[in-house]
């Protein structure tokens, strides 16, 4: 795990520390198998096509799960998540595999997110962001909001 | 305009699920997203962490017990929404997932034993550029084993009206 972040060195503005995910064919079986969701608008491209979003897309939920690893991450092991949202704005298309293990060259994803608030309630220690998910071209895929209490020095 | 037997599905609620929380689906779960937290896989570590033991990764919930078999979507809808709406032009095939929010009250822990009860919050429909869409709002209360609520989830589920035309021209 990465040094611990306390409350008093979080300002409003401060970036999180980005996080870049490669999607691929073979992490979407990964997912799906972890998930559950056996939807084969994921990995069959006659049915995606059928449904009308042109080849396989990568779940939503598991940019959602990139996303909480963003923050869970940056929060260190004694922040708290509190509150997580994120919608999909758009679809993502996975690499496809160049071996068993390794992908062929193509786009990386971001996820990037900064503090818009630092309040208090109570004697608890709150920083709300905004987080997201950008695709090689830079643009936001996946927009949220996470909420999380911050250990103080004190 | 949607038939007012769908609307009137807004409150129905789900029978309530059970989920076990196992440290191996866990692991398989935080190995899916890449995610290398050792406070999901490392016993010894977790135990000497403020948890004391593997949590799951916050959007973890378990495997249910009563998995069906043949679903495969992972949103827990009461049935006769999934028929209404079907019959009214919307598939099953055409849904995609618009979103999540998340409220978290306690930690999960590996060995927990889940309740999962889903119940329809909202339900609307908007017409698009090529297509309609029907917006379903749904709420999971999830509990654990000494019944303390551990979280909710309001997912949103978009359903399409894929026309006949739309398919062929994407098919094309």
């Amino acid at each position: 795990m990465p040094e611990q972040i306390y409350w008093e060195n979080i300002e409003v503005g401060v970036e999180i520390k980005p996080l870049a995910k490669v999607s691929t064919t073979q992490m979407l079986v990964k997912w799906a198998g972890a998930s559950g969701d056996f939807n084969p608008l994921h990995y069959d491209t006659a049915f995606a096509e059928s449904v009308g979003v042109g080849k396989p897309i990568v779940h939503g939920a598991l940019k959602r799960q990139w996303l909480i690893q963003l923050v869970t991450n940056w929060m260190g092991e004694r922040g708290t998540l509190e509150k997580f949202s994120c919608q999909y704005r758009a679809m993502d298309y996975p690499r496809q595999m160049k071996t068993m293990t390794a992908p062929q060259e193509g786009e990386t994803w971001w996820c990037k997110g900064e503090v818009t608030k630092k309040y208090t309630e109570g004697n608890q220690h709150f920083v709300d962001c905004n987080i997201r998910v950008e695709n090689g071209k830079g643009e936001v895929t996946t927009s949220g909001r996470a909420t999380v209490i911050i250990p103080t020095k004190s | 305009m949607l038939p007012e037997e769908i609307k009137n599905l807004i409150g129905r609620s789900t029978p309530t699920k059970t989920c076990e929380v196992e440290k191996g689906a866990i692991r398989r779960f935080a190995n899916a997203v890449d995610d290398p937290n050792p406070l999901y896989c490392d016993e010894v570590y977790a135990q000497k962490s403020r948890y004391g033991s593997i949590i799951a990764p916050p959007g973890f919930f378990g495997w249910p017990k009563e998995q069906d078999r043949n679903s495969a979507i992972t949103i827990d809808t009461p049935p006769a929404l999934i028929t209404a709406l079907e019959q009214a032009g919307y598939p099953l095939s055409s849904v995609v997932d618009g979103g999540i929010e998340y409220e978290f009250f306690l930690p999960i822990r590996a060995g927990d034993v889940l309740t999962a009860k889903t119940t329809v919050l909202n339900i609307r429909e908007r017409a698009g550029s090529s297509m309609n869409l029907v917006f379903i709002i749904l709420e999971t209360v999830y509990a654990n084993q000494n019944s303390s609520r551990v979280a909710t989830a309001q997912v949103t589920a978009i359903f399409r009206s894929i026309n006949p035309q739309e398919k062929e021209r994407t098919n094309a």
